[in-house]
């Protein structure tokens, strides 16, 4: 999925930096390193920043009555600033110039339309007649005269890229409601001319392109708010005259009776576009808003409403989208997954982790040496599994260890699988047999995965080894429904002192969980998001021991922290409803209920505070524990209604669930009045003058 | 009671210079301000902290550093090299001696105020004695190379202690040599940056407390050369430090805009043993805190984002009151706008031109809160710039539109504005009669034939003005038994009979234009007058006071009205006493003779003389309640304050005619786009 993330406040603009037609700025490119912006307005002056420090690094301007007409660029190699400022004066500096009077000057002889920087391939002049240099070549003789390509074109639009050594130009041109797209690979001297297959009432917006296996995919917004692909390949040696080249559609950008007014839009990945532009749904006033759409699935993945209007451009470099919103130039982050039905369908184990890759790469095995490799290494796993029968368990730990050392192999994974496999078949072999410090060590390098040794899981769960398992459960991404409730079920019944004497990772658990959960005499009030469990009680329920209960049900955590912290490992692992709830109705029905309590409890927890998240490392979410205790009753619906011990439990869950609906449905009622607060508040904000009427009583 | 229209300005460009340095007066109740236009201002604390005195900046000159010394004599010193005398009566820079060392970046009075210390770009350290009438040059102490950032004298007056560039030398004064240097980057590693003392204060116990570049604040054992103890109050530079009279309390302020209170605190309870704590952080500016100040009772910090934040202490609060409120000031309290009724004309002063506008204009009408289509927008008509470095000290445009009159600390300008059509010529008037500049004030009368213009000494002249663009002058005023102070309020009767005059003794004089004579006097007010202004009809004089208090004299009986002495029996409500911003214009309505319309910065109330006054149980701001009364509950709720809070911060206001208003507002995030970026700081982890 795609998501917008926070944003912040790169820098205000001045007066003619802002929104509405013709505002904006003129470019925003990237500046020399990462995390760095050129910042070029319509009017003097270009600016560097440095965007996650939110600070001006440098800032240049041309005198007063000289206007840069072509955005400032940053030539990769050298590290020097290039700008056009009144069409054909060249100028270039270094960081550490301060005057650009003093800076050096060409004077060119026709009109600079762009410059392009290319990270590999230096900065390419594209002039306003369709002429193109590279920088190098303009320098040796700035007056050199300058072919006019194109007629009564207008360029449009331009990008360039590197096709392997080469950089390659395209531009689009419009002549009379016609447009036409030129692609010129600089070191072939080639210049290919294509017309865009005309489209009935709706014309180009914006454009943007990329390239890929020799082919350039150029992508156009239309006025009637679609997106379309065209594909240019590269390999074209016959010189045709005028190709025409006929488009697909990528994109319709509606969504559910609204219709998204486009103005530009960039490409994120293959999958994903981002597009500002205006939503507009029948009999509504319009909205501007920045979305991030999937084209394969056709769908708008979020959307962010951009009250203060935008000046319809969009830039995006490193992750980040650039935008003018009002008076500022806003930066907004954002994240975009490639869209897996995992995603769609399961529940995807919570990305908290860093990302490393738990499976194995079955391609590196499909490449005949690797496979060679692999079977030496399973010789080597067979050496192995001979010498366990005679050598002694630590001698043989000890020369594992030496073989996990060398861990940067590309077929690791595959080893260490075989040798697993090779030791749980013994283990299953031999009962007495289980080295459990070393089985620990190997899945905590976390290259493991359930695929990999589909026994470990079940060796550990005939063994009650619930470090091991809590361990699995936590880092393998793949574990089956069937084992997952298997976990449970073990956690569960495991008793107490049993588990007092085993060593757990408590760390999901230590920060919120209350020790002394005997202590019943302590008797604190609690306001969970300002409701009051005791307010909440009704009349009609006037069982004197309910209290007691209730506070056993709510305030303590109806397990120890080692139950818990293993409870806590289950529901962090991933899980897709229908596979477990067949499982999950084979609960016992105490389980269940002690599980239920348990879930009570953290969604009590989770409910005290504002943002509903416990604190602690891989502590349970809250929308973890909802799932579970839905799927939960879901599969024990009716013996929890009979159950005397559950009818208490489900009562006070129930009230409270009902008072945190009613406390954000208030919410929800004060969300809209806000809103509409601070939409009176912009909309009285942006004029200079204005006659309003007043009444005094 | 009714509807106006409202002409809600906004255009009005206005942005404040930023504040520079700070000097309390010592145990008096004064402090004085200088900002980075070099204009010095003036606050009285015992006048709710009113503005009294404003001297107009000038370009020449630039404050780095001002000092009260021998008494109440406010001296100033900047990159100009010369040390100013500033007259407070007069307002205006009285007299200046060269400091011959270059730009001066600090100064700073004795504990008795007998002698001034300047540091200068040389290196150098100068003694000035102050004498009667000026300065006199003593003598130079040991000069070393880098400029002297700062300076601060022992209590006992024997030593001096100037901060530079990664140094802080402490010079004896009797004999002027160097007996102690510390380099204050010692403890820094693998220092590539320079360490810029920025500030520094001598304590009498003989610990040196200086602030730095680098973040820190520390204190110094001068006699060992050692640190006794050092924080690091910021990640960027630490610009400004003040001590306390006591000496157990420090206030910094930092470029980030943050202020942190350091107090001497004992290390447990009980203890003699007492050590320096970080206590209270404040971040009331958005800009560099360029100067601090502590009195006895608050922390003043002044920002270049142009505001002065008075917090004060609460520990040193007795009761609730006027003074135990946080307090910004970011504009004037003074009018930096006037308007031509009649023409419907806006003249904006700014520090170094005017702007008049036209302002534009609708057919239709409305409901309440509606804003109305426009079918003329308004019109910049004509920029005058003040030529010479001075700044403009006031500025007024007649009723008519057809005079603009402003005054520089030197010169005074008239000018003939006539508009044919469309097209607009400014003349200026050849001949001014030759006044004492500068003028203080200006006031058009309201047949727009004369101007009175408010001068040194008490005085008020009266010009007449004629048809064909010349000028003379009629008559000076002047108070009966004189005075050495200049007046800064003017008001003018409708009727051409009579105009009064307040002076900065805060003594109200009123004259009688048909005779040229001395009416009387306004029995003295031991506060300072905000505005004041002549009813049309009954001629009384309404005077409003800093202490937020309401006066109305009837100028033909000399003596207060019947309703003004009522107001003093019942009492004001309490939340209009507790406002923070001083009344800065006050008018009428000729329609309805029982309205008094005022302002502050953050309200505009119509004063309906006929309705009761409201108690301290009834509530001042009840115009939203009313609205959502029926027609006949409200009246029992009426009384005679409707304040309207909806422009803010308002600059000016006034009636245009019986039903228009005009409203120039100044929002703060249009100064904010101005200024230049502050240094950001990463929160919540972006």
């Amino acid at each position: 999925m795609a998501a917008l993330c926070e944003s912040f406040t790169l820098c205000g603009l001045g007066p003619s930096g802002g929104v509405g037609l013709g505002g904006g700025l003129l470019a925003l490119e990237p500046g020399p390193d990462p995390d760095h912006v050129l910042l070029t307005d319509r009017g003097r002056t270009a600016t560097l920043f440095k965007v996650s420090d939110q600070k001006p690094l440098g800032c240049w301007s041309v005198k007063h009555g000289q206007i840069i007409t072509c955005p400032v660029v940053c030539n990769f190699e050298t590290h020097e600033y290039i700008a056009v400022h009144d069409d054909k004066v060249l100028r270039i500096w270094k960081n550490k110039d301060i005057n650009l009077d003093k800076v050096f000057k060409a004077t060119l002889s026709a009109d600079v339309y762009r410059i392009h920087s290319l990270p590999n391939g230096g900065p390419v002049v594209l002039f306003k007649g369709g002429g193109v240099r590279t920088l190098d070549v303009l320098l040796e003789a700035p007056q050199q005269e300058i072919e006019n390509i194109i007629t009564d074109e207008v360029i449009k639009w331009s990008e360039a890229f590197m096709e392997g050594q080469q950089p390659v130009l395209i531009f689009t041109t419009e002549k009379d409601g016609e447009f036409f797209v030129y692609v010129r690979k600089l070191k072939m001297n080639g210049l290919h001319k294509y017309k865009l297959e005309q489209q009935e009432l709706s014309k180009p917006l914006n454009f943007t392109a990329h390239i890929k296996n020799q082919t350039i995919t150029l992508l156009c917004l239309y006025s009637n708010d679609s997106v379309y692909k065209f594909l240019i390949p590269l390999q074209q040696n016959t010189e045709e005259e005028e190709q025409i080249l006929s488009k697909s559609l990528l994109l319709n950008l509606s969504v559910s009776g609204s219709v998204l007014k486009g103005t530009s839009f960039v490409v994120l990945d293959k999958d994903h576009i981002a597009v500002l532009g205006s939503l507009a749904a029948s009999g509504e006033e319009s909205k501007e808003c920045l979305t991030i759409w999937n084209t394969k699935f056709q769908t708008l993945q979020t959307s962010k409403e951009l009250p203060l209007g935008t000046s319809g451009q969009l830039w995006c470099y490193e992750e980040k989208f650039f935008f003018t919103h009002g008076k500022v130039l806003t930066v907004i982050m954002y994240k975009c997954e490639t869209s897996s039905l995992a995603a769609a369908v399961g529940k995807l184990k919570d990305s908290q982790a860093p990302e490393v890759s738990s499976f194995v790469n079955w391609n590196t095995l499909g490449d005949e040496e690797l496979v060679v490799s692999f079977q030496s290494q399973q010789s080597v796993a067979l050496k192995f599994e001979s010498k366990m029968t005679d050598a002694s368990t630590t001698a043989f730990e000890d020369e594992l260890r030496q073989l996990m050392s060398k861990a940067q192999m590309p077929d690791f994974q595959a080893t260490i699988g075989c040798v697993i496999t090779a030791l749980i078949n013994r283990c299953k072999t031999n009962p007495k047999y289980y080295p459990r410090n070393f089985l620990l060590q190997i899945v905590q390098t976390r290259d493991l995965s359930y695929s990999l040794c589909p026994d470990l899981m079940a060796v550990a769960l005939e063994k009650k080894d619930v470090h091991l398992l809590q361990i699995c459960l936590q880092r393998f991404p793949d574990i089956p429904e069937e084992i997952t409730y298997a976990c449970l079920k073990v956690f569960l019944s495991i008793s107490e002192a049993y588990l007092q004497r085993i060593d757990v990772n408590l760390e999901s658990v230590i920060c919120y969980i209350d020790i002394e959960f005997n202590n019943k005499e302590v008797k604190t009030e609690i306001v969970e998001n300002g409701f009051n469990a005791e307010l909440e009680q009704d009349i009609w329920d006037t069982n004197t021991t309910k209290e007691t209960h209730l506070t056993a049900d709510g305030e303590f955590c109806p397990v120890g922290p080692q139950k818990a912290a293993l409870l806590n490992a289950v529901l962090h692992s991933a899980y897709s409803e229908t596979f477990l709830l067949p499982h999950l109705k084979n609960l016992p029905a105490q389980q269940a209920v002690l599980f239920l309590r348990y879930l009570y409890y953290l969604y009590v927890k989770c409910s005290e505070k504002i943002n509903t998240t416990l604190p602690g490392i891989c502590s349970p979410t809250i929308n973890q524990v909802m799932d579970w205790m839905c799927l939960l009753l879901d599969a024990h619906f009716t013996v929890m209604v009979m159950l005397p011990e559950a009818k208490e439990l489900l009562s006070n869950l129930h009230k409270f669930v009902r008072a945190q609906v009613r406390f954000y449905s208030e919410l929800n009622k004060i969300e809209g009045s806000l809103r509409e607060l601070q939409r009176l508040h912009h909309q009285k904000d942006s004029q200079t003058y204005s006659i309003e009427v007043l009444e005094l009583i | 009671m009714g509807e106006f229209e409202v002409h809600r300005v906004r255009f009005f460009g206005l942005v404040p210079a930023g504040v520079r340095c700070l000097a309390c007066e010592p145990r008096g109740g004064r402090l004085a301000l200088a900002r980075t236009d070099g204009a010095v201002e003036v606050y009285n604390f015992a006048a709710n902290y009113f503005q009294e005195r404003v001297i107009p900046g000038n370009e020449a000159r630039s404050v780095e550093a001002l000092c009260w010394a021998a008494g109440d004599r406010l001296f100033g010193a900047g990159l100009g090299g010369d040390i100013t005398e500033y007259d407070l009566a007069r307002l205006c820079a009285a007299r200046s001696v060269d400091g011959c060392g270059g730009p001066i970046w600090s100064m700073a009075a004795n504990s008795t105020g007998t002698q001034l210390a300047i540091g200068c770009e040389d290196g150098s350290v100068k003694l000035f004695q102050v004498v009667p009438g000026g300065i006199q040059f003593e003598r130079n102490l040991d000069r070393r190379k880098g400029r002297i950032l700062c300076l601060s004298w022992h209590p006992s007056d024997t030593h001096i202690a100037a901060g530079s560039i990664d140094i802080l030398r402490v010079f004896d004064v009797c004999s002027g040599q160097t007996v102690q240097r510390i380099m204050v980057n010692y403890h820094v590693q693998k220092v590539k940056r320079e360490c810029i003392v920025w500030s520094i204060a001598f304590l009498s116990s003989g610990t040196v407390v200086t602030s730095d570049s680098f973040g820190r604040v520390q204190f110094w054992d001068w006699e060992r050369g050692t640190l006794l103890e050092s924080h690091t109050v910021s990640t960027s530079a630490v610009l400004s430090l003040a001590v306390s009279e006591k000496e157990d309390s420090i206030i910094v302020g930092t470029s980030t805009g943050a202020t942190y209170q350091f107090q001497l605190l004992p290390v447990k309870m009980g203890s003699l043993e007492k050590r320096w704590v970080r206590t209270k952080p404040f971040q009331h500016h958005t800009h560099d805190v360029r100067a601090v100040a502590h009195s006895s009772t608050a922390l003043i910090s002044g920002g270049l984002d142009a505001q002065l934040v008075i917090r004060p202490l609460m520990e040193k609060m007795q009761k609730k009151g006027y003074d135990a409120a946080l307090r910004k000031f970011t504009f004037p309290h003074r009018r930096l706008v006037s308007c031509a009724r009649k023409a419907r004309l806006l003249l904006f002063q700014f520090s170094q031109h005017l702007e008049l506008w036209r302002l534009g204009s609708t057919n239709k009408t409305g409901k309440d809160g509606e804003v109305l289509p426009l079918c003329r927008m308004p019109e910049h008509l004509v920029q005058l710039k003040s030529k010479g470095p001075e700044h403009i000290y006031c500025s007024c445009v007649s009723p008519c539109g057809s005079w603009v009159a402003y005054s520089t600390a030197s010169r005074f300008h008239l000018y003939r504005v006539q508009y044919e059509g469309d097209s607009i010529s400014v003349k200026k008037v050849p001949k001014v009669p030759k006044l004492l500049p500068p003028a203080y004030q200006l006031q058009f009368s309201a047949d727009s034939g004369s101007l009175f213009v408010a001068s040194a000494r008490g005085s008020v002249h009266v010009l007449q003005l004629l048809e064909l663009g010349g000028c003379k002058l009629l008559h000076t005023f002047r108070p009966p038994s004189g005075s050495p102070e200049a007046v800064y309020l003017l008001a003018a009767s409708a009727d051409g009979h009579w105009v009064a005059a307040v002076s900065g003794d805060w003594a109200i004089h009123i004259y009688n234009l048909k005779c040229f004579k001395h009416h009387c006097a306004v029995p003295a007010y031991s506060c300072a007058v905000t505005a004041l202004a002549i009813h049309p009809v009954t001629n009384n004089l309404v005077i409003a006071y800093s202490d937020q208090q309401l006066f109305e004299f009837s100028i033909p009986e000399k003596q207060y009205t019947a309703w003004s002495r009522m107001v003093q029996n019942c009492g004001l409500h309490r939340v209009w006493l507790e406002r923070d911003s001083p009344i800065t214009h006050i008018t009428f309505n000729p329609k309805n003779p029982s309205h008094i319309l005022l302002h502050d910065i953050y309200m505009f109330c119509v004063l309906d003389k006929s309705l009761p006054l409201p108690d301290n149980s009834a509530l001042l701001m009840n115009q939203s309640t009313l609205k959502q009364l029926p027609e006949n509950a409200r009246q029992r709720q009426l009384h005679a304050f409707k304040i309207c809070k909806k422009f803010q911060p308002l600059l000016f206001a006034d009636l245009l005619d019986e039903n228009c208003l005009v409203m120039v507002e100044r929002p703060i995030m249009d100064i904010k786009t101005q200024l230049p970026l502050p240094i950001q700081q990463k929160k919540f982890g972006t």
